[in-house]
């Protein structure tokens, strides 16, 4: 701080013309990289005339996708939050050997490529794999049908919830949990009225990141879906398969119904967020532990 | 809870149909650029045979050969690559002598690498030898990652056989200076159109007839035009019944008869109009004017089979290496 000027450190936002620049730099590269091809999106869909885009739509392998890029969403995320949460409870809240594994071993699939989880599930689950053979002869299909897509989508997304939570409960500590048992407070009874009011927020914003990977998950779910159209081809599937056939319209409607899905999770998670904001005390008010907020942490 | 029990439930339940197993109800496993061309197939197909229907999936035919052999339950095989389904035979799932099972070595229809120009064909660009030439600039995917740009390489080496009476040094060469005319190398044969027709970079793009011919229905007849050169190499589409998969479900008559019908006239127009050369007389003479004559060479003639070839050339170390690594 050599130029420090009366004692006041001199910070970025003091130059207008720096602020500006990084300001301008920023939008053009939002524009670039998120608002055009979101345009393009549209655009496209509709190159061919809003007849063709409801034709698009209404093709019955199209609405299969939808349909089952949906299932898949319904299963995988609820096992998912029940899973991050259950993870990230035990990891903040207790301590228990092999702690740090855990931690390793959720964060994993991060670190893993899609295709690659894919291809192990081939071998784990394919005929020439691990329980192939077992499972062939109780005739249970896990490959190539719903539960393949399932638990594929389900592995890539599977630290989404925990990782979210992991640094919050961290941070919050374990004072108001062992408050809340010290008080006479079942284990569940402590989580719905202490921990879960808390971490509300974080759990909701897993679950929405949770949502829309499943929704948008490809590598995985391309090498274990078998690509059966009306079957198992799901709809980041389906959106390839068309493009491949020179059918761009087609593949552009499909993808503005997938861009649509986000932005109706997105839509639902402020809805829930504005319907709770004016709520956010009271459950901590139940707990009995009325001032006590995550802030008063250090 | 219970609520949530029950969505599970029915959840489930939705998946029960996925294992069903029928005798009415074949999957063909095809290749990725072949959806309407079957969807059309199936159509007419199922019109014939009331009550039947038929699965369709596509997707590069050495990942469906893979899937298959993890547990896809295909019943049938309509591939773009012989190797594949040979790959098939190894793993116990297509029988030897498939070939043999099935019309013209089991091809119901074929196509072959072809040329497609911009509108006017503005460098005059006619036969492979024009490709070598400074002023060309000429499209096709990376042979080492695709197929399709793999029969380019193999129609332009044996068009150099040919002219330079199989002198090793002198075809290497002539294949070596059209690669050094590829501006790009994309991975797939969907990118490599991007390149010529979105990106307008080159004046040619090589791949299957029925490609060029989809390339311009989709984006505009007037603004390309197909060429087609002197010779260029046979590409079948080989067809099998997956053996092990029909056996076991029962489904060996309903896949006979599907495939007999991809050989039948009204199986053979369908394929015409998706820009595939086909076998019927009677159907070639009414597409006549759509596919000029060409002829074409065989892989076995050529170059002695696709073992010989993926050793020579395809292998670590082979002639597209030395051709490919020497740009």
């Amino acid at each position: 701080m050599v130029h420090a000027r009366k004692g006041k450190p001199p910070r970025v936002g003091d130059n207008i013309v720096f602020r500006r620049s990084l300001l301008g730099i920023v939008l053009v590269l939002v524009a670039l990289m998120i608002v055009a091809p979101l345009v393009v999106i549209a655009v496209e869909a509709f190159s061919r005339g809003a007849v063709y885009f409801a034709e698009s739509i209404a093709d019955p392998d199209t609405r299969h996708a939808i349909l089952l890029t949906v299932i898949t969403a319904l299963i995988a995320v609820p096992i998912n939050t029940a899973f991050g949460v259950a993870a990230a409870w035990a990891i903040t809240k207790h301590d228990f050997r092999g702690k740090r594994l855990l931690t390793v071993i959720i964060e994993l699939p991060f670190s893993v490529s899609p295709i690659v989880a894919g291809v192990a599930y081939l071998f784990v689950y394919g005929l020439q794999g691990l329980f192939g053979p077992v499972l062939q002869s109780m005739e249970i299909k896990i490959l190539f049908a719903l539960p393949g897509i399932v638990l594929a989508s389900m592995f890539v997304t599977a630290p989404f919830v925990a990782r979210e939570l992991i640094p919050l409960m961290q941070a919050q500590g374990r004072d108001l949990e062992e408050a809340a048992t010290s008080l006479g407070a079942s284990g569940w009874r402590t989580f719905f009225s202490v921990t879960l009011p808390n971490i509300k927020w974080a759990l909701l914003y897993g679950v929405v990141l949770c949502n829309s990977r499943v929704m948008g998950e490809f590598g995985a779910v391309s090498v274990v879906s078998g690509n059966i159209r009306g079957q198992t081809n799901t709809l980041p599937l389906h959106i390839e398969l068309l493009y491949h056939d020179y059918n761009a319209a087609g593949s552009f409607a499909a993808a503005s119904i997938l861009a649509c899905l986000a932005i109706v999770t997105l839509v639902v998670k402020v809805a829930l967020e504005r319907q709770g904001a004016g709520r956010v005390q009271r459950p901590a008010a139940l707990a009995g532990a009325d001032s006590i907020i995550p802030e008063t942490k250090p | 809870m219970k609520r949530l029990l029950l969505l599970g439930a029915a959840l489930l339940g939705l998946a029960a149909p996925f294992s069903a197993h029928a005798a009415d109800k074949l999957l063909n496993a095809s290749y990725d650029v072949a959806r309407e061309l079957f969807a059309a197939e199936n159509e007419a197909f199922v019109k014939a045979h009331p009550g039947v229907t038929i699965d369709q999936s596509h997707a590069g035919t050495s990942k469906q050969a893979r899937a298959i052999v993890e547990g896809l339950e295909a019943d049938v095989v309509t591939f773009n690559q012989v190797t594949d389904i040979d790959f098939l035979v190894k793993n116990g799932f297509v029988a030897e002598g498939w070939q043999e099972k099935f019309p013209n070595a089991a091809s119901p229809f074929y196509s072959f690498p072809s040329f497609l120009v911009r509108a006017g064909n503005p460098k005059n660009i006619k036969d492979w030898s024009d490709l070598a030439r400074d002023d060309v600039k000429v499209i096709f995917p990376n042979p080492k990652t695709s197929g399709n740009a793999r029969y380019t390489y193999l129609a332009a080496t044996a068009y150099a056989k040919e002219a330079f009476n199989n002198d090793p040094a002198k075809v290497e060469a002539f294949v070596t200076k059209i690669f050094d005319n590829v501006p790009v190398f994309d991975t797939g044969g969907r990118a490599a159109t991007t390149t010529f027709v979105e990106r307008e970079i080159g004046d040619v793009i090589i791949t299957f007839e029925a490609e060029t011919k989809s390339i311009a229905k989709q984006y505009g007849e007037d603004k390309f035009e197909g060429v087609v050169p002197s010779v260029s190499l046979l590409a079948e589409f080989p067809v099998a019944i997956v053996d092990k998969v029909a056996d076991a479900k029962g489904s060996r008559e309903l896949a006979k008869s599907y495939l007999d019908f991809l050989y039948a006239p009204e199986g053979q127009k369908i394929a015409a109009e998706f820009g595939h050369r086909v076998h019927d007389e009677k159907v070639a003479a009414e597409f006549k004017d759509q596919f000029p004559e060409i002829r074409l060479v065989n892989v076995d003639d050529v170059f002695g089979g696709w073992k010989k070839i993926s050793e020579e050339h395809f292998a670590e170390g082979g002639t597209l290496d030395k051709i490919y690594g020497s740009r």
